[in-house]
């Protein structure tokens, strides 16, 4: 299991391997979206939470179809479906590469982000706490739409169709974590639907994810 | 004699010969009554005349959340069973499933515009529909993604059950989310309730009747789905010989 | 002629659409079935 994270993690990194992308494309929707709504302070702290989310989102489906893609190419998908360790594990470590090479930068940058967009400095704490909390099951949703579409040739579009609407309930109460920061308010309840929403996705998606792989690898 | 015989393709063809014409003529005779019935209402003491978009709109609402159930059902069956005619009949389902959506919304838009004064409203239940209808986009767009019939049918049922438990949990997500947003303001669509019997009876003539037309549309559609498959598989049969 | 008020363009746009929709799906339907049969019943007269 390590093994395949390394590795996973290496064919990321390597030239080519797309890292660092969905952050690009964060730092280029952060910087476009005051041009959408203006400059004023006003106008931008108000919608920072959601536009952050959404950037969020929008990042993480940029690199989803990679998780299974390329093994699926050079034929080491199916290696690995008939290996020793069960189908779920491997849908569960290829996620946690996703999320270790799109997620945790996401994490990292955030803060970046939510200073171009006005983000008063009392919320970053709950921005990064629910993303955090919410971008693990982004990656597990996305490696089910990746699992699901694998065999497709133009399966990028049909991804995110599928994707974004489960998408849904992390975004609303992450979004509305980081809203309630920014105010001052209790987030206790936010944040427990946030993390009951995550436990789910990644007790139930991996077993999903298999079974959709296995019907792709017939 | 039991029910799983009619997962044979050939036994349901001829059963569904038969039944049909009925499906069709009581289907038209219901929705066709419940809707000029319906049009012949009073006029609401608030409402006015557009009360009578009642007899649309909430037959197709009611439709578009059961057809979603029957086809997680149907998947089920397909997944567990693997009874072709049940995987089709999801697939037949679900442009009915998106079109009764459609229909839920639309209408819902135009009583909105001179009742609420706005098309739309993010109201929790105006939300859950539209991703509803997105769900239901999602899944047809899959099946026809998908050459080979059995893997699309096992992928489209499994996207149907994790869209089913996200389509409930975005339910009750959006409802907090609405809350969250604004506190007290929401505009209900309750209209079942504290609703004179005048309105009541073609409403209830109307939902049998679109539950009707559903069924009637679901066989037409799961019959050219089944011919499809047959034609496919003589063909099939020829090229190899 | 029932009188429908004000309302009158409200009410009759969501018939006209709610029917069109549906008059459209059951088209559709119909004619694929129509379809189906004809390609079934053509291939088996070939064979």
């Amino acid at each position: 299991m390590i093994a395949l994270l390394l590795r996973d993690l290496r064919l990321a990194t390597r030239a080519g391997g797309g890292f660092g992308l969905g952050v690009a494309f964060f730092l280029i929707l952060s910087a476009l979206v005051p041009f959408g709504i203006g400059p004023d302070r006003g106008a931008l702290a108000p919608v920072a939470p959601g536009i952050l989310w959404v950037g969020a989102l929008l990042s993480c489906l940029l690199s989803l179809d990679r998780i299974f893609a390329l093994d699926h190419e050079d034929g080491s998908l199916d290696l690995l479906a008939t290996a020793p360790m069960p189908l779920e594990g491997t849908v569960a470590v290829k996620a946690l590469a996703h999320w270790i090479t799109t997620g945790l930068p996401l994490i990292l940058a955030a803060p970046v982000f939510a200073i171009l967009l006005q983000l008063p400095t009392r919320a970053m704490p709950m921005l990064i706490l629910s993303l955090l909390i919410g971008t693990p099951a982004l990656s597990m949703l996305g490696a089910f739409g990746a699992a699901v579409t694998v065999g497709l040739r133009r399966g990028g579009l049909l991804l995110s169709l599928l994707v974004l609407p489960l998408y849904i309930p992390t975004l609303i109460f992450g979004a509305e974590i980081t809203r309630r920061g920014a105010e001052s308010l209790p987030v206790t309840t936010p944040l427990v639907f946030l993390g009951g929403v995550t436990l789910l996705v990644l007790a139930l998606i991996p077993f999903a994810a298999a079974a959709a792989l296995r019907v792709n690898l017939r | 004699m039991s029910l799983w015989e009619y997962a044979n393709p050939a036994k349901f063809m001829r059963t569904t010969d038969r039944v049909l014409p009925w499906l069709v003529v009581s289907a038209a005779i219901c929705v066709t009554g419940g809707l000029v019935w319906g049009f012949l209402t009073p006029d609401d003491y608030r409402q006015g005349s557009t009360v009578k978009i009642v007899f649309l709109h909430v037959p197709a609402a009611l439709m578009a959340i059961n057809i979603w159930v029957m086809m997680l059902v149907a998947s089920l069956i397909w997944i567990i069973r693997r009874h072709h005619v049940s995987a089709l009949a999801a697939k037949a389902a679900a442009p009915i499933g998106a079109v009764m959506t459609l229909i839920a919304l639309i209408t819902g838009a135009i009583w909105g515009q001179p009742m609420w004064g706005t098309w739309w409203e993010w109201d929790p239940r105006l939300t859950s529909f539209l991703i509803l209808f997105l769900f239901y986009v999602g899944y047809i767009a899959l099946w026809s993604a998908i050459e080979d019939p059995d893997s699309a049918a096992d992928l489209t049922g499994v996207v149907c059950l994790v869209g089913s438990v996200f389509a409930l949990l975005s339910r009750y997500a959006v409802l907090f989310w609405n809350q969250g947003l604004h506190q007290g303001a929401s505009l209900s669509v309750q209209s079942g309730e504290r609703m004179a019997a005048t309105y009541r009876h073609p409403l209830y003539l109307s939902m049998i009747g679109f539950g009707l037309l559903f069924l009637a549309l679901v066989v037409i559609r799961t019959r050219t789905e089944i011919r499809k498959r047959r034609l496919a598989a003589l063909q099939a049969q020829e090229a190899r010989a | 002629m029932i009188d429908l008020g004000r309302y009158a363009g409200t009410v009759l746009a969501a018939y006209g659409v709610s029917l069109l929709l549906l008059v459209g799906l059951i088209w559709h339907s119909v004619a694929a079935n129509a379809r189906a049969r004809r390609n079934l019943e053509r291939h088996k007269t070939d064979a």
